[in-house]
């Protein structure tokens, strides 16, 4: 479904992705881990389009498609979805809205049909239960005045409700508590199937012991430095990740700043 | 040689001596008129050397020499039909060129409110002490020459009185019609409303044009509010692309009285609005808040000004601008809050959206405080829509064309989400995604 073939990217002239690579099936769970600074978000938004980032070399295929070609709108569309590790707040935009507007514009790329607003309030009013998100949610505007755990349970509303096949869900974790946690690793779970894949950015092991990777990749210095499968986690849990930062010869794991 | 200059202000003295003859009035309005008119003369119409007029200039105006219409326009219910809004049927009064027409209006559902022509008011005595006391008392004439010029040219209008006690159930829809169908005209619409003591009402004002040519439409309005009086005030202008717009809006509130106002400036070639509010008694409190939305070739300024003259009075303003081509904006707020007003509260703000680099706006909020208890803020913001939300509503698969109608559309919401009149909001919602020409199914 996704290849990643000797990536590199900067931003504002300053290189933060450095080669790297990575293949992901369809039915795959990748959990990208790594200390800050090791550019697993940058990897995250590189594959989301984000103008910012600049790809100096390197390829992505999506589906056999050259992803880097790809708008980030048209991307959505053909099923990639990042769920934000800062959730945006648009003001004056009810949830409902937005996501019917969003759900239509995937339905007319496909030829499919468009929902007219009831038709879509059945589908929202099912898809919610994924997150345990009640009706009240839906007429406020998107994200605003949300609760941290709020915000992040709206991303995985939003990803029920557009079906991705690839969903990069970006340090989803960072800032939950413990129920919210639950719920959005739960609601991630419900999502999961034979036909989509998902690539998990976080820092922490804590959320892999509810969303259970086949493969964990370790980022250092803008390269994955080691890979294994979901008991590298559990050794990262313990060990941290100095050990890794000098063995790929970056001494002392002296992050650098996030970004 | 020597080239007499003709001064635009002589135009209109061959008319007003015209209406002293055709519709002559009682007395003491008589000397108003004729006070209102001198006034004019010297005063003529504002320039841009004036502060106040500072970024907006009327002298394409002044060169138009409209006249005010004489003849009695042509429009049927019909024609006027789209104007209404389904939740003021058979409470509608329409005023056509600025002239009150009964034959045009819808009045079953007003109840005991009164709503009729402020010329034939004057006359009446049940009325006549009432509108001698607050006819051009807080829209001043004396140094204002548009103010001048509209009262100069009074000669119907609308009275509006919401007696006592009573609550307005249906809201009372104005309706301006500017008819530049034929010929382009000088319109002085003028009303008077008194909300007298604890009354409660909904009024909503609708600026429109049928026709193309180009006009002048100078209105002014004067609330007065009674104690504990509750209105709630919309303000829609959407007058068409060749329309000269000037208008007032002069508020006085009573002793613990509630007045809301929300304004929304779409239309006109040049558009301008003075509001004020004059707070004269205690624990009054009101919003005055706006969204005016500019596109290629379109002019609109604001100006409000908000007195706190008496203590514990709340102020909360709230105006956004939309600009888009090389649209101009202006936006001047003053907040006086006079010696002795303790305890006021009093907020403004001011927030603009330039969707184009041509585009510009001018503001100036002000804040003058002469007493030391008081809670007052103040700001202005001018920004571009934010490349965050834009690249958020892309990754969900929304084109960029549409996301940044969605982000324009959610900025203005929040202005249009206050107006109390459903049939409205969606209008206004159409009317500002048809100025920025997308389409977008709410």
């Amino acid at each position: 479904m996704l290849e990643i073939r000797n990536l590199h990217a900067s931003i504002d002239g300053k290189e933060i992705l450095r080669g790297i690579n990575l293949t992901v099936k369809k039915g795959d769970v990748h959990a990208i881990m790594g200390p800050n600074g090791s550019g697993k978000s940058t990897l995250a938004k590189v594959l989301a389009g984000h103008p910012d980032y600049e790809v100096t070399a390197g390829e992505v295929l999506y589906e056999g498609r050259n992803l880097l070609e790809m708008a980030p709108d048209e991307r959505a569309r053909e099923g990639v979805f990042m769920a934000f590790q800062y959730p945006i707040e648009v003001p004056g935009v009810s949830n409902a809205q937005f996501l019917r507007l969003a759900y239509n514009e995937k339905q007319k790329h496909h030829g499919r049909d468009e929902l007219d607003p009831l038709e879509f309030k059945d589908l929202l009013k099912e898809r919610a239960k994924v997150v345990d998100m009640d009706a009240s949610f839906m007429t406020r505007s998107v994200n605003e005045g949300f609760s941290g755990g709020e915000k992040k349970r709206n991303e995985i509303l939003q990803m029920a409700v557009l079906e991705p096949k690839l969903a990069i869900l970006d340090e989803t974790d960072s800032g939950l508590d413990i129920d919210a946690l639950r719920v959005v690793a739960g609601g991630v779970n419900q999502l999961q199937g034979a036909d989509n894949a998902i690539i998990l950015v976080t820092h922490y092991q804590r959320l892999l012991n509810y969303i259970v990777p086949d493969y964990v990749h370790v980022l250092s210095n803008g390269r994955i430095a080691k890979e294994g499968g979901k008991e590298l986690a559990l050794e990262l849990e313990e060990k941290g990740y100095d050990w890794i930062v000098k063995a790929d010869g970056q001494g002392g794991g002296v992050a650098a700043p996030a970004n | 040689m020597v080239t007499e200059l003709v001064k635009p202000e002589s135009n209109y003295q061959a008319a007003f001596q015209a209406l002293k003859q055709t519709k002559p009035s009682v007395a003491w309005v008589e000397l108003v008129r004729e006070s209102a008119m001198d006034r004019f003369e010297s005063l003529g119409f504002p320039s841009v050397r004036d502060e106040e007029w500072k970024y907006t200039n009327l002298a394409p105006l002044a060169k138009e020499r409209f006249l005010p219409s004489v003849a009695k326009s042509e429009l049927t219910v019909q024609d006027i039909d789209r104007f209404s809004f389904p939740e003021t049927a058979g409470s509608q009064v329409v005023l056509i060129n600025g002239v009150l027409r009964d034959d045009l209006s819808q009045t079953e559902k007003l109840d005991s409110i009164v709503a009729i022509d402020l010329f034939t008011a004057i006359a009446d005595a049940r009325y006549s002490k009432l509108i001698r006391n607050y006819l051009a008392r807080n829209a001043n004439y004396h140094d204002k020459g548009l103010t001048a010029l509209n009262t100069a040219f009074l000669q119907s209008g609308v009275f509006i009185l919401i007696p006592k006690n009573v609550e307005l159930s249906t809201p009372l829809q104005l309706t301006y019609v500017a008819d530049a169908t034929e010929t382009g005209s000088a319109n002085f619409p003028r009303v008077l409303v008194v909300a007298a003591e604890n009354s409660s009402a909904k009024l909503i004002e609708s600026f429109v044009s049928a026709g193309q040519n180009s006009y002048f439409t100078n209105a002014v309005v004067e609330v007065v509010m009674e104690d504990g009086a509750r209105l709630e005030h919309t303000r829609l202008q959407r007058e068409s692309s060749q329309a000269f717009h000037v208008a007032t809006t002069a508020v006085e509130l009573g002793r613990g009285s509630n007045y809301k106002s929300t304004s929304i400036n779409l239309g006109g070639k040049l558009a301008r609005h003075d509001i004020s509010v004059v707070m004269n008694h205690e624990g009054s409190e009101c919003w005055v808040d706006g969204l005016y939305v500019v596109g290629h070739d379109q002019h609109t300024d604001t100006h409000s000004v908000i007195d706190h003259k008496q203590p514990y009075c709340n102020s909360h303003q709230l105006y956004k601008g939309i600009l888009d081509g090389n649209g101009r904006a202006v936006f001047n707020g003053k907040v006086f809050v006079r010696e002795g007003a303790q305890k006021t509260d009093a907020l403004q703000t001011n927030k603009n959206l330039l969707l184009s680099p041509q585009a510009r706006v001018d503001t100036k909020p002000q804040l003058e405080i002469y007493a030391d208890d008081v809670k007052c803020a103040h700001g202005a913001a001018v920004g571009q829509l934010d490349q965050d939300e834009l690249f958020y509503l892309e990754t969900r698969g929304i084109n960029p064309k549409l996301a940044k109608s969605l982000l324009t559309y959610g900025f203005a919401e929040e202005v249009i989400g206050k107006i109390g009149v459903e049939s409205i909001r969606n209008e206004v919602d159409k009317a500002v995604l048809n100025q920025l020409h997308t389409q977008l199914d709410t």
